[in-house]
């Protein structure tokens, strides 16, 4: 075990390289100047552009600017901003917030989707298999921005239930229309995986067995049938978590959240190279993380993976 | 466990005692997008306590259905749309959903039939022992538990119980997943055991301790025990009464050796003129009888399914076919696998034999004896550790790869399962003609001759050129795949377990198909087989291997009639309807 973990982080070592590397290229590749573009409609004094882009290292060539800047990321310094804040600050405030909003998220779209997955499953075909489709199907094919305007207007215009942007300091009650909206997206693909899963696992010989054994129906399903079919769908949400974060960013953007989504848009927009490469690089750590927890949960699900050596 | 056969307990000598079971004119139907598709029609019998019941019949006969009607178990739309099933007086057609959950384990015990998939890999095996026990209330508590499932493993002859509790299904091999299939099954004392072929994926000789233990365990218990198989003489020797199925009717019942010495209906009798297993033992009565002068088999010898015509009809060619030269040497064959972390695993060690040409070479062995193996490398989908393959002069080893295709060309494989081995996106002219366009043998025209002489050739119509394998029963498959493999008019055609997966009365037709072709087309074949009795109707020379080593060579009939080795004796001793007698 400890094995296999240090070997999955080792893996994570190249894939962190990688992806800065390549991140910071296509920052770099990004047209126009962004230290000009800062000065707006102003003509700048070409000295200060000049110690603007000392500043920023903007005046080396590319491969010095990326070493540069890892060694800084090594060193616990992970550049500063154009507003001139230490980006570790920013991410120090928005990751919070945004790992709020994921996890409401996170929780939403499984307990909903596994729940509505496992009775689709079992009643095949009736009322509530068709009802629980054409939802899913409306989920999948409205864009995520289409479904959080619509949410904003008739949950927090029109009724009031909640306001239609979050406050500073994002609490956790502000977030909980937000977070919905975001579950919405993978919900449907939850729910059906976790359908045709329960169908599946409901036909294998031994839930027969179980059941001649004598035991009852409600112990069936959930020992029985849930816990097998949980394992494709346990894969499914690790690789979904990409999604999640790329839902977030539209979703903040809507409800206004001072999160991660909201801060890196703001940041591929103006061209800030160590902003932008150290928000992805997170991002990139953190999906690393949760698919390693995922593969260990897995192995907690299904033994036969446990003795794989 | 022969003492059963002798002891015909029949339904009189019970007298006015009421049957534990007892089914009247039970209807069983599919809901399908044709409308209902009647399993199981009029099904009558009884069962009286401590007695034990097989019903036999083919797959498709409706003899699983109706073992799954009696616990209410039908897979998917299926339903009882008519009938009785009395269990001890109630009828369990009509209890509720409840009820019947307080009857499947405590009242009926099942026992399934495939031991690798009925235990849920995910989890261990004491749990699934120990929710069996608590669901049906045998023992309350967690310590009272787990020692009545210990218990009750031990009892289904699984030694290390207390330490093999915490372990998963895939640590277990096949005989141990149906002992503690069968644990299950029996732990909570029921009444009435139904075992749905507990052993048909099991080898021979692990069937044989299986249905042992099983049977001293349903005496000592006083269960009585429904058993329900393919094999005419596993049920024979099993149970004191048969219930014979044919396509959802029942033809034939009534006690065992009474029916299979003298079997009425057509169907029972084809079955009992094709079961390998009776057939072996047929031969050798025959063989005694013909020294006798006297000819008792008539009345069944015509019959185009008998094995024994079948092997008659092969022993006429035998004397041509002896005196010819080997078609494959293999000498000092061995294959090593690196298993990671616990070192090498010989799978085939030093195996030498030789296969003259014409002759069929029978590898008998159980699973995990190598003998696959040996056959992959014969057919170079493996390469050999160390040793020689010769196969008409060539060695095989330092063969250009060109010479190694043009090798295949002349020797053809033919596997185990015909549904897996047939592309199920292609149609059958194209899956017959394949190797040929492979070996650029002929052209569009010349080839689409042969795929329709090969399918002559296979008794199969030559209209099955455009259907696709998923319209075809496994026995047609089967016959495509020998097709396939005969287009390249191979010498040599390696058989790969080729009739195991099949029913008798298909696997009769396909031994004999495959006896005839031999004799029409001088093929040399290699067949590999853990079924020693299909073994006695097929082959010439029988090899024996056990754990990568062939242990005894002989010919057929002194491998049956003497064998030298303890092992191959275990092996024929397994054979099922071994030691019934028959009514020659």
């Amino acid at each position: 075990m400890t094995g296999y973990i240090l070997r999955r982080v080792l893996q994570a070592i190249p894939v962190f390289f990688g992806t800065t590397f390549l991140i910071y290229f296509m920052v770099f590749a990004l047209p126009g100047d962004p230290i000009l573009a800062l000065f707006g409609d102003k003509t700048p004094n070409p000295a200060v552009l000049e110690q603007l882009r000392a500043q920023y290292n903007l005046d080396k060539p590319f491969i010095v600017q990326y070493l540069l800047y890892i060694g800084g990321i090594f060193r616990g310094d992970f550049g500063v901003s154009f507003s001139g804040q230490p980006v570790s600050e920013i991410l120090a405030r928005t990751f919070p917030v945004t790992l709020r909003l994921a996890l409401i998220a996170l929780v939403i779209e499984m307990v909903v989707g596994i729940a509505v997955g496992l009775v689709s499953g079992l009643r095949k075909g009736k009322l509530f298999d068709s009802s629980a489709l054409v939802v899913s199907l409306i989920f999948i094919s409205l864009p995520i921005f289409v479904i959080a305007f619509v949410f904003q207007y008739v949950f927090a215009i029109q009724l009031g239930w909640a306001r239609p942007t979050v406050g500073s300091g994002a609490p956790w009650s502000d977030l909980i229309l937000p977070g919905i909206v975001l579950a919405t997206i993978s919900f449907a693909q939850i729910q059906r995986l976790t359908r045709s899963s329960v169908i599946e696992s409901s036909g294998l010989d031994f839930v027969r067995t179980a059941a001649s054994k004598g035991l009852s129906r409600r112990r069936i399903v959930p020992v029985h049938i849930l816990r097998n079919s949980l394992i494709p769908v346990v894969t499914f949400l690790a690789v979904d978590f990409g999604t999640l974060m790329v839902g977030a960013t539209v979703t903040e953007g809507i409800f206004n959240v001072p999160g991660v989504g909201n801060t890196l848009y703001q940041a591929i927009i103006r061209g800030e190279g160590p902003t932008v490469v150290s928000f992805v690089t997170v991002m990139v750590l953190i999906y690393l993380v949760v698919n390693l927890v995922v593969d260990l949960f897995y192995a907690v699900l299904d033994p036969r993976i446990r003795y794989v050596k | 466990m022969t003492d059963t056969n002798t002891t015909t307990a029949s339904a009189a000598e019970s007298g006015a005692e009421r049957p534990i079971l007892e089914i009247k004119d039970l209807q069983v139907g599919f809901q399908t997008q044709n409308g209902m598709v009647t399993a199981v029609d009029g099904v009558n019998l009884t069962l009286y306590r401590g007695q034990s019941l097989a019903i036999v019949g083919e797959s498709g006969s409706g003899k699983s259905t109706t073992a799954h009607a009696i616990i209410n178990l039908l897979p998917g739309t299926g339903r009882i749309t008519r009938g009785q099933i009395l269990l001890d007086g109630k009828d369990l057609t009509k209890v509720s959903k409840r009820e019947m959950e307080s009857i499947r384990g405590r009242q009926v015990g099942f026992v399934p039939q495939d031991p690798m998939s009925n235990l849920n890999p995910v989890w261990s095996v004491g749990f699934q022992v120990e929710e069996a026990i608590r669901a049906n209330g045998v023992a309350k508590g967690k310590q009272a538990v787990r020692e009545r499932a210990i218990q009750v493993l031990k009892q289904a002859g699984l030694q290390d119980a207390e330490r093999r509790l915490k372990q998963y299904p895939h640590q277990f091999s096949g005989g141990m997943r149906q002992r503690v299939l069968i644990g299950i099954g029996l732990s909570a004392d029921p009444q009435l055991l139904i075992a749905d072929e507990p052993t048909s994926a099991l080898d021979v000789t692990v069937q044989r301790v299986i249905l042992d233990h099983l049977e001293t365990l349903t005496r000592d218990l006083g269960t009585t025990l429904v058993f329900i198989t393919h094999d005419l003489g596993l049920a024979a020797e099993r149970a004191e009464q048969l219930v014979v199925m044919y396509k959802g009717r029942i033809v034939e019942s009534g006690p065992s050796v009474e029916i299979l010495q003298n079997p009425q209906h057509p169907y029972t009798k084809r079955l009992v003129a094709a079961a390998p297993s009776l057939a072996s033992r047929r031969i050798e009565a025959s063989a005694s009888l013909d020294q006798a002068e006297t000819d008792l088999t008539g009345d069944v010898a015509g019959d185009s399914l008998d094995l024994v015509a079948t092997l008659e009809a092969r022993h006429d060619t035998d004397s041509v076919a002896a005196a010819k030269e080997s078609a494959i040497i293999v000498e000092d064959l061995t294959k090593v696998y690196k298993i990671r972390g616990s070192g090498d695993f010989t799978a085939v060690d030093k195996v030498s034999f030789q296969i003259p040409r014409g002759t069929t070479m029978a590898l008998v062995g159980e699973s995990g004896s190598g003998k696959s193996t040996v056959a992959k490398m014969l057919l170079k989908l493996e390469e050999p550790t160390s040793g020689e393959i010769t196969i008409d002069g060539k060695r095989l080893n330092g063969l250009s790869s060109k010479d190694a295709f043009a090798l295949r060309s002349r020797m053809q494989p033919v596997f185990q399962d015909p549904y897996g081995s047939l592309n199920p996106l292609m149609n059958i002219g194209n899956l017959i003609a394949e190797p040929m366009k492979v070996h650029k043998f002929g052209d569009r025209d010349s080839r689409r001759a042969r795929v329709h002489e090969l399918l002559d050739q296979v008794s199969l119509p030559t209209s099955l050129v455009t259907r696709y394998p998923n319209e075809l029963s496994g026995g047609q498959r089967q016959r495509i795949a020998i097709a396939r493999a005969l287009a390249l008019k191979p010498d040599i055609v390696v058989l790969d377990e080729a009739v195991s997966a099949l029913d008798v009365l298909v696997q009769a037709q396909i031994l004999r198909l495959l006896a005839d072709l031999q004799a029409e087309l001088d093929l040399t074949y290699l067949f590999i087989t853990h079924d020693l009795a299909v073994v006695r109707v097929i082959a010439d020379n029988v090899a024996v291997m056990q754990k990568g080593r062939i242990v005894e060579t002989a010919t057929t009939d002194e491998v049956f009639g003497n064998p030298t080795q303890q092992y191959t004796r275990d092996l024929l001793a397994a054979i099922p309807g071994a030691n019934i007698p028959l009514g020659l």
